[in-house]
């Protein structure tokens, strides 16, 4: 049902509305001292050197192909979770349990590769 | 209790004039609805930072705050007013749409998910078939913004704390989600309060937890645990903060009003996922006191069908809603107060320690209770019958 879903636009308004009013509250009575030396990013007092968007670690990048693998499994599983109850009653939970195991079975070899590989290493 | 009926809808419908159209009362009982989420997560950030202060001075052996009011239970308003009087600085370099808007989204996230949670088992602000999955889905969007600030920033600790809570709460989202499907699995819904209206046997105390119901329950808890402390940022999983190597982490260069948006998002956060732990795994309403007030009203529903067609709040109902809303309130606070006793008992773990330990253990592990679950519920459900 789409009406469940209407006090939750109503919110999206109103914290839209909170975030804005607390912003300007805080313009208006907030000081303003603007200065170089305060515009600066904070580096424990150095001048700072050169900009932050640095290359970082190839690892991060893996951490995050990975999630994608294992976040679309558990969506799979979500359904099974939620329906696998009416699924017995309906006698189609063994057929379902046995593509289930399949599933993260298959899921599950991924995993052991990637752990064989070395990808799960972090201080490689 | 059925879908859909909203007890500030139906209160409305009771005692305004004929004439007001459907759609205005609608939108009327979605406003407060919305004031007592507002209310609700401001309150709750200002109790719990203050509890959060008192609970590590205890455990250093010293008070905390102590002057402002009765054990310095004033102080967090009193910072609250000092935060919005604070100059509110944008670094030169910084990308300066994605930095302010970074808190905004931060906190409207958060906020989305509270919409979910349910206050009594009548008094709920919406009430969502897919609710776990919605809390899951908007609380996870917090890192977007974790992230935007981090980068927006264009500071070196910044980014160091938004790469880390990218990769960190990536990496736990998945047992803590998978972790969570076990009891979802016993319930067979992802509605809370039908989730917890499940758990009512045995005085309230048959919770999914308990080992009769189905035993992988139990570890299940645990490694939502686990995986909730990485999700919320807290230590031992504050790498993204780290105050202690990384600065302030993602929020080394807000200041003022927009800091404390990070701060009401982290407390939030707490909130709900102690939240979803206790209805999910520790009864959500149900406890000895709630089974003990059902039997003493008539009629424990708060809206009931009139005798003339239509709905009417049954007032008579109140005490056992009081009953239930404070049982889930204190069981939340209790998982609160685990969640800061952890923090400051344990030492912060480094990056490769919190990766190996979500996905080679937390990961697998949880899978595995997901499927041990499965068998049970299927040797309970349709081999056994």
């Amino acid at each position: 049902m789409l009406i469940q879903y209407l006090p939750i636009f109503v919110l999206a308004l109103v914290v839209v509305g909170f975030a804005l009013s607390n912003l300007v509250l805080s313009d208006v009575l907030g000081k303003k001292r603007r200065s170089i030396g305060k515009a600066d990013v904070y580096e424990s007092g150095m001048d700072p050197v050169g900009g932050a968007r640095l290359r970082q670690s190839i690892h991060y990048y893996l951490v995050a192909v990975l999630f994608i693998l294992f976040d679309v499994e558990s969506i799979f599983l979500i359904p099974w979770a939620a329906a696998g109850k009416q699924l017995a009653a309906m006698g189609l939970g063994d057929l379902v349990f046995y593509q289930v195991l399949i599933f993260v079975g298959t899921l599950g070899l991924g995993l052991a590769y990637v752990w064989r590989k070395g990808g799960l290493e972090w201080d490689r | 209790m059925q879908s859909g009926s909203n007890v500030f809808l139906e209160g409305l419908r009771q005692f305004a004039p004929e004439a007001v159209p459907g759609w205005a009362l609608m939108l009327t009982a979605a406003g407060i609805g919305v004031a007592i989420v507002m209310g609700l997560v401001s309150v709750n950030a200002i109790f719990s930072v203050w509890l959060e202060r008192k609970v590590s001075g205890h455990i250093q052996c010293r008070y905390g705050p102590m002057y402002v009011g009765w054990h310095g239970w004033l102080q967090s308003i009193a910072d609250g007013v000092k935060l919005l009087l604070k100059e509110d600085m944008i670094p030169a370099g910084a990308d300066r749409a994605m930095f302010m808007l970074a808190p905004a989204l931060v906190l409207a996230s958060i906020l989305g998910a509270m919409a979910a949670f349910p206050l009594m088992p009548d008094v709920f602000f919406a009430d969502l078939d897919l609710g776990l999955f919605a809390i899951l889905a908007f609380s996870s969007l917090t890192t977007i913004g974790v992230v935007m600030a981090g980068w927006a920033s264009n500071s070196k600790w910044t980014i160091f704390g938004a790469m880390r809570e990218a990769a960190q709460v990536v990496a736990y989202e998945i047992p803590l989600g998978v972790a969570l499907l076990v009891p979802v699995m016993v319930a067979g819904t992802f509605n809370l309060r039908e989730a917890s209206a499940l758990q009512s046997g045995m005085w309230g105390m048959d919770w999914f937890v308990m080992p009769w119901n189905n035993p992988f329950v139990l570890p299940a808890a645990v490694l939502f645990l686990v995986a909730a402390l990485a999700e919320t940022k807290r230590a031992p999983f504050d790498l993204p903060e780290a105050e202690s190597e990384l600065v302030a982490g993602f929020m080394t260069e807000y200041s003022g009003i927009r800091w404390s948006f990070f701060f009401m998002e982290e407390y939030a956060a707490m909130f709900l996922m102690s939240a979803v732990g206790a209805v999910f795994f520790f009864g959500g309403f149900e406890s000895p006191l709630t089974a003990l007030a059902a039997r003493l009203v008539e009629d424990p529903r708060l809206i009931v069908p009139a005798a003339e067609g239509g709905m009417r709040l049954n007032l008579g109902s109140l005490p056992y809603q009081l009953a239930a809303g404070t049982t889930l309130l204190l069981k939340t606070f209790a998982g609160i107060f685990l969640m800061m006793w952890l923090r400051w008992t344990l030492p912060r773990i480094r990056i490769d320690q919190v990766m190996t330990m979500g996905y080679k253990y937390l990961t697998p592990l949880a899978l595995l209770c997901v499927l041990g679950a499965g068998i049970w519920e299927a040797i309970r459900h349709s081999w056994l019958r």
